[in-house]
């Protein structure tokens, strides 16, 4: 029964989705639904949260290796949520705490993308067999189609914007095309699996 | 002796009398024009109520229009308008508190719950005939003559929607191939699995961080538990968990979600009770880190530089993060095995890792995995999907080329849309 039950009740709310993809009447059960799954989200984060204090104070007790990183997001995390508390979310020192380190973090991670594009795009774009000469080409074509430089001097004679365009609209998007329609039949076979009980790894079966 | 005054007026007190009357009589009509002055008038009413049911809606929502009253206009009389139901044409009409401004020619009546959750304005209940009237306010709450309906409105729940019917009978014929083809290898049938190179290498993966004795990490992607792409990579962590306790290795499996984790931890431990080893099972290793998506590629990254994990698997949906924890994943030397069916974040990881499974493999990975005939059989008929889908699409490019010389001549552009 252990193993059933959730079977059961996959099979029944994926039924409910389903159905109501192609029946308005059944909105509101649908509706319900999904209100159930931010009902049991709350409680997870409760868990999420209560694994996060939890792994990092074992963490300063045992002294295990890099512990000092604990405290700094042992703090964070209290001062952020008793400063909420305190002063609400939308003005004082919370907005102050986040608007000034929260976002400039984020912010930091984020710039990174730009070396790692560069040194990503150094490893894909070297050419050692036919493909990646292709992808070579390719990328540097649609760069310059992108530019200024592309459409100066010379290079205007080229007509690279216009080779570009051609490049996304139609290569591109007709790759792009092909994996989201496999992508689609992917989920429907995947959800049939999982709706009918023969896929179970979820459940720690074979 | 002075001559005492009898109560007439005297010469002098007439006259005062007579500008005193004069006076009151001026500020009297004063008064009237002023008031004449500032009262305001009465705005002409909307015309041409007409009502409908709601399309395509579970019922309890209503669709009036009407035709605007000659004094909405801008700078006009009009300020708002007001609705009014009943289920009687004489009434009494229920003034509803719905916020319509002039310049409105439409609105809902679908009920009205505010923030706190508490209901305003309960819906019209289906089957039920309402009848409507509206009024037009102008300046000073002065009202126009209210207009009624003139035959009278009921919701309805529909039950079925018209325009997926196109859905409907592409997902039944799919479904149908995948359960044949499901049933067929429930018989025994033998089946041939085209090989994918990243799920073939998984084991490999797996072997490797075994034998350098380090760990290994699983990134469910960063979405919750109601992303289907999110649901394929737990479906995989169960399969490679199972490997890892086989091989007596350990997996990290570091969420962006709560949710993911508490699944991911149970999935987790089934696989290691599963695979016999429940002891080396340790419930430190699935951890929650954070919702916020740098905050979380900062987690990961530091993990990945403090215990350099031999194999990395990102499996599931990955925006601006795919490129960074790729490419962090590459510097430590670690395999790398990504999957998603993001379009837009799959050259990235074509490019940083050692084997991407790109949309529909990695749907497929966690069948191609247990090599069980049954979810096998659902892969072959998946792909008699795509050989179908494939038909459509040159029958339809075959008809697109004609309808470009003749756009009478045949039209099924309407057969593929979905509404």
């Amino acid at each position: 029964m252990k193993k059933q039950l959730p079977v059961i009740i996959g099979l029944i709310a994926g039924l409910v989705f389903i159905v109501q993809f192609f029946s308005p009447a059944i909105t509101p059960i649908q509706e319900r639904f999904t209100n159930w799954f931010i009902v049991v989200s709350v409680f997870a984060f409760v868990l999420g949260l209560t694994n996060l204090i939890t792994i990092n104070l074992q963490k300063i007790q045992r002294r295990e290796e890099n512990w000092p990183y604990s405290f700094p997001l042992l703090i964070s995390l209290f001062a952020m949520a008793i400063l909420s508390f305190i002063f609400g979310i939308e003005k004082g020192p919370f907005v102050w705490l986040f608007n000034n380190m929260m976002l400039p973090m984020s912010a930091t991670m984020f710039s990174l993308l730009a070396f790692f594009v560069a040194s990503a795009s150094y490893r894909a774009f070297r050419a050692r067999h036919k493909e990646a000469a292709m992808l070579l080409v390719t990328a540097i074509i649609v760069m310059l189609g992108q530019v200024p430089i592309g459409a100066a001097g010379v290079l205007q004679y080229l007509r690279l914007a216009d080779i570009t365009n051609w490049i996304m609209a139609y290569p591109n998007m007709a790759a792009q095309r092909a994996i989201l329609i496999g992508a689609a039949l992917g989920v429907v076979a995947i959800s049939l699996r999982i709706l009918l009980g023969i896929e179970r790894a979820y459940l720690g079966e074979d | 002796m002075p001559k005492k005054s009898l109560g007439f007026p005297t010469h002098t007190n007439k006259a005062t009398l007579t500008v005193f009357v004069t006076v009151m009589v001026a500020l009297f009509f004063s008064i009237i024009l002023v008031s004449a002055s500032h009262a305001q008038p009465t705005p002409r009413p909307p015309t041409n109520l007409g009502g409908e049911d709601t399309p395509l809606d579970a019922g309890g929502s209503v669709q009036l229009s009407w035709t605007a009253s000659p004094d909405d206009t801008v700078g006009g009389l009009v300020e708002k308008y007001i609705l009014s139901r009943s289920t009687k044409l004489e009434g009494p009409y229920e003034e509803l508190s719905y916020v319509i401004t002039s310049g409105t020619t439409s609105y809902a009546d679908a009920g009205l719950i505010d923030e706190k959750g508490v209901i305003q304005i309960t819906k019209p209940k289906n089957n039920i005939n309402y009848y409507y009237q509206l009024i037009a306010v102008g300046k000073g709450g002065v009202k126009s003559e209210p207009t009624v309906i003139d035959q009278p409105v009921m919701a309805e729940r529909q039950w079925f929607h018209p325009g997926r019917i196109n859905m409907l009978v592409a997902s039944l014929v799919l479904s149908l191939f995948i359960l044949i083809f499901i049933w067929q290898a429930s018989l025994g049938k033998e089946l041939y699995i085209r090989p994918i190179a990243g799920l073939e290498a998984v084991q490999e993966a797996i072997g490797r961080a075994t034998e350098m004795g380090k760990p290994v990490l699983f990134i469910p992607g960063i979405m919750d538990m109601d992303d289907i792409q999110t649901i394929a990579a737990v479906t995989i962590l169960g399969r490679v968990a199972r490997m890892v306790a086989e091989y007596d290795a350990q997996i990290l499996v570091p969420t962006s979600r709560s949710l993911v984790m508490t699944v991911a931890s149970e999935v987790v431990r089934e696989a290691y009770l599963d695979a016999g080893r429940p002891d080396a099972f340790k419930p430190d290793n699935i951890r929650y880190l954070t919702d916020d998506q740098f905050g979380y590629v900062a987690g990961v990254d530091g993990i990945m530089l403090r215990d350099r994990p031999a194999a990395n698997f990102y499996l599931g949906t990955f925006y601006a993060e795919s490129l960074i924890l790729a490419e962090t994943g590459a510097s430590i030397g670690a395999i790398q095995i990504a999957g998603t069916a993001m379009p837009s974040q799959l050259p990235f990881f074509v490019a940083a890792c050692d084997y991407t499974l790109i949309g529909e493999e990695l749907f497929a990975a966690s069948a191609y995995l247990s090599r069980e005939p049954k979810q096998l059989g659902s892969l072959i008929g998946q792909d008699w999907g795509k050989v179908i889908f494939l038909i459509f699409i040159i029958i339809g490019s075959i008809i697109a080329i004609f309808n470009q010389l003749n756009p009478d001549l045949i039209s099924i552009k309407s057969w593929f849309e979905m509404q």
